[in-house]
């Protein structure tokens, strides 16, 4: 058992930090306020190497660990979990679901401009009638020999604007329930697809949600992902790989309201001493420290299994269960030690906090990493 | 064109300085350690010149022992080329630039940091210059070459002078000679390991300074509020406690 870094991890773990804390924090509350994609923060994230971390370097990637995945997504997270959730639907869906399912043409065609961040990618599953419940897909793909036909709508689509290359969920054999779902690769250009309007969110403001419209799109038959009717088994093995993404950004949206909170505790006074000298806040700072240490480690370990092929379905779906219920735990502590300053925007924390309230709902709410926990406790 | 950053390892300007074995060293426990700021400032503007086009190779070079090779990986990692490690514990001013000078004689620019982060010394760079009899000029806050001369702008007194000066030439430079220090790319990081990392004995050298002791600054005293009215109370404050008047 070793819980050292090694020097890469710890350099790309600072690379992160530097980035956030230097260039992401300048407009975060901007983009917050009016909703606005961090394009240029994007395309500065693709230059260092963070839009396809796990990708090896063939294909256009920076052929890193989840580890280093976990510990960048942690300290990205801190700042604006809106630019994480970007990097997290390219890294772990997109470019994790490509590189581990697709073939070599599909890889030198579309990993390679996503793994770099020349381009980004969506992962479009949800349904205005099948979010949590992915068996049941309404959105269609005919078989019509030559290509497939697609009919439908996809809801709740982070990065529907901003994305060049989507990787849609449909049926094709519906008698086969969830076993005649596909997975394909589609150019979000192709005719027939079209965009709702951009969804005005609670949190993660700048990230850009959509529901996605196909009406008779052309998919090429080279497009599907894998054999016939793989598609519900790729997106529950990709879903599975990209909770420790989301799992990581619940941990740094937790640990970015401890550092701000603790900061604040030691800076304000009230009766006469700083705030951290009451017990009743050093004590909540103290619980604060270690539920984040505790997902840290969730996050830690299920990355660590990831890394070394071994299952992770149960490690990463407790990762996201308690990363992201203690998020909002944490950042609603984290406000309340502000007092009323933590209710303003100035001071950051009210934002952490409705970006944590994303985290246990979206990529398999909580109730359902509960499911597959209980699954796995309930066992013969 | 060879150039030569001199890289100093530093504790992070965040740390909480501590000292030991009754305040003659440095607690050293738990320091995270990183490139001194100013010399990550002339790797910045090195990889700027090279990337300009005229530039071969970027070396960077440490006196110091094993455990400051993660802060020249860092500096591969950001693209130099090639770093060296003078092995040896990094002394006095005197005694580092007796030891760079071993290594730093091929170099057509030396790039120093005016300071380093942790003692503030102000000596490496000029004392460098010395030993090589190279050019030297201190204080400068932009470098660019301009065929086998270098155009430097120096800050002096109430503004700043443009020279045009020889090589080889050792610049000690200070803030604004980059914009920001880069971030290394993944890439870089990956690459980091396999480009040389070339260890070097130390030549028999002495300090010529020895720490004696170190003390912390005094602790900020309180705020002392005085009435608006109370005039006569803020004059006999100013002058019995803060002896200003």
């Amino acid at each position: 058992m070793d819980f050292e870094f090694s020097e890469e991890q710890l350099m790309i773990q600072q690379a992160a930090r530097d980035y956030a804390q230097r260039e992401l924090i300048q407009d975060v509350l901007e983009r917050d306020e009016k909703a606005v994609f961090p394009e240029k923060h994007i395309k500065n994230l693709a230059e260092l190497g963070f839009m396809g971390m796990m990708v090896d370097p063939e294909y256009g990637g920076s052929g890193m660990d989840t580890v280093s995945y976990v510990l960048a997504m942690e300290e990205i997270s801190k700042i604006d979990a809106a630019t994480s959730v970007i990097m997290s639907i390219n890294n772990s869906l997109v470019c994790f679901g490509l590189d581990k399912f697709g073939n070599d043409e599909q890889k030198k065609k579309y990993l390679t401009p996503l793994a770099s961040g020349e381009i980004i990618g969506a992962f479009l599953l949800s349904e205005p009638e099948a979010g949590s419940d992915a068996t049941h897909q309404h959105t269609t793909a005919e078989d019509k020999g030559d290509y497939y036909l697609l009919n439908g709508t996809k809801n709740w689509i982070s990065n529907a604007n901003s994305a060049s290359t989507y990787i849609v969920m449909a049926q094709t054999h519906p008698e086969k329930k969830h076993r005649g779902i596909n997975a394909f690769i589609i150019e979000k250009n192709t005719p027939g697809i079209s965009l709702g309007p951009h969804e005005d969110k609670m949190g993660m403001r700048s990230s850009d949600t959509h529901s996605v419209m196909f009406s008779d799109v052309k998919v090429p038959k080279e497009n599907r992902i894998g054999a016939d009717g793989f598609g519900f088994k790729f997106a529950m093995m990709v879903l599975e790989a990209g909770r420790i993404g989301i799992a990581s950004q619940a941990l740094g949206i937790a640990s970015g309201a401890l550092e701000r909170a603790t900061a604040y505790a030691k800076e304000r006074k009230a009766f006469g001493t700083e705030l951290a000298n009451h017990q009743a806040i050093a004590f909540k700072l103290a619980d604060m420290a270690v539920k984040i240490e505790n997902a840290r480690n969730l996050c830690l370990k299920a990355a660590w299994l990831k890394d070394n092929n071994k299952p992770i379905t149960v490690a990463s779906a407790m990762a996201k269960q308690y990363a992201a219920d203690m998020a909002m735990e944490v950042t609603t502590e984290a406000v309340q030690i502000h007092g009323g300053y933590g209710y303003v925007k100035e001071y950051h924390v009210e934002r952490l906090m409705r970006e944590a309230k994303l985290t246990q709902i979206y990529e398999g709410t909580s109730e359902i990493q509960k499911i597959v926990i209980s699954r796995d406790v309930l066992k013969d | 064109m060879k150039i030569l950053v001199l890289i100093s390892n530093v504790p992070d300007t965040t740390t909480k300085v501590r000292f030991t074995g009754d305040n003659t060293s440095f607690d050293d426990a738990g320091v995270q350690w990183i490139i001194n700021p100013w010399d990550e400032l002339a790797l910045t503007r090195a990889m700027e010149l090279k990337e300009a086009g005229g530039v071969d190779k970027i070396t960077v070079a440490n006196v110091g022992e094993k455990t400051t090779e993660p802060t020249l990986r860092k500096a591969l990692a950001v693209g130099a080329d090639d770093a060296i490690r003078v092995d040896v514990p990094a002394r006095d001013a005197y005694f580092v630039a007796r030891q760079l000078a071993e290594v730093a004689k091929d170099y057509d620019l030396i790039l120093a940091g005016i300071e380093a982060s942790d003692y503030n010394g102000n000596a490496v760079g000029g004392m460098l210059a010395e030993m090589l009899d190279f050019n030297s000029v201190s204080a400068v806050s932009g470098i660019s070459i301009d065929g086998d001369k270098f155009t430097v702008n120096r800050e002096i007194d109430g503004g700043s002078q443009l020279l045009s000066i020889t090589g080889p030439l050792v610049a000690i430079v200070q803030k604004g000679i980059a914009k920001e220090p880069r971030i290394p790319a993944m890439r870089g990081i990956m690459m980091a390991r396999k480009k040389p990392l070339n260890v070097v004995a130390a030549v028999d050298a002495h300090e010529k300074t020895s720490y004696v002791n170190y003390e912390l600054p005094a602790p900020k005293a309180a705020c002392k509020m005085v009435d608006e009215e109370n005039a006569k109370e803020l004059i006999t404050l100013l002058h019995e406690e803060a002896k200003v008047l």
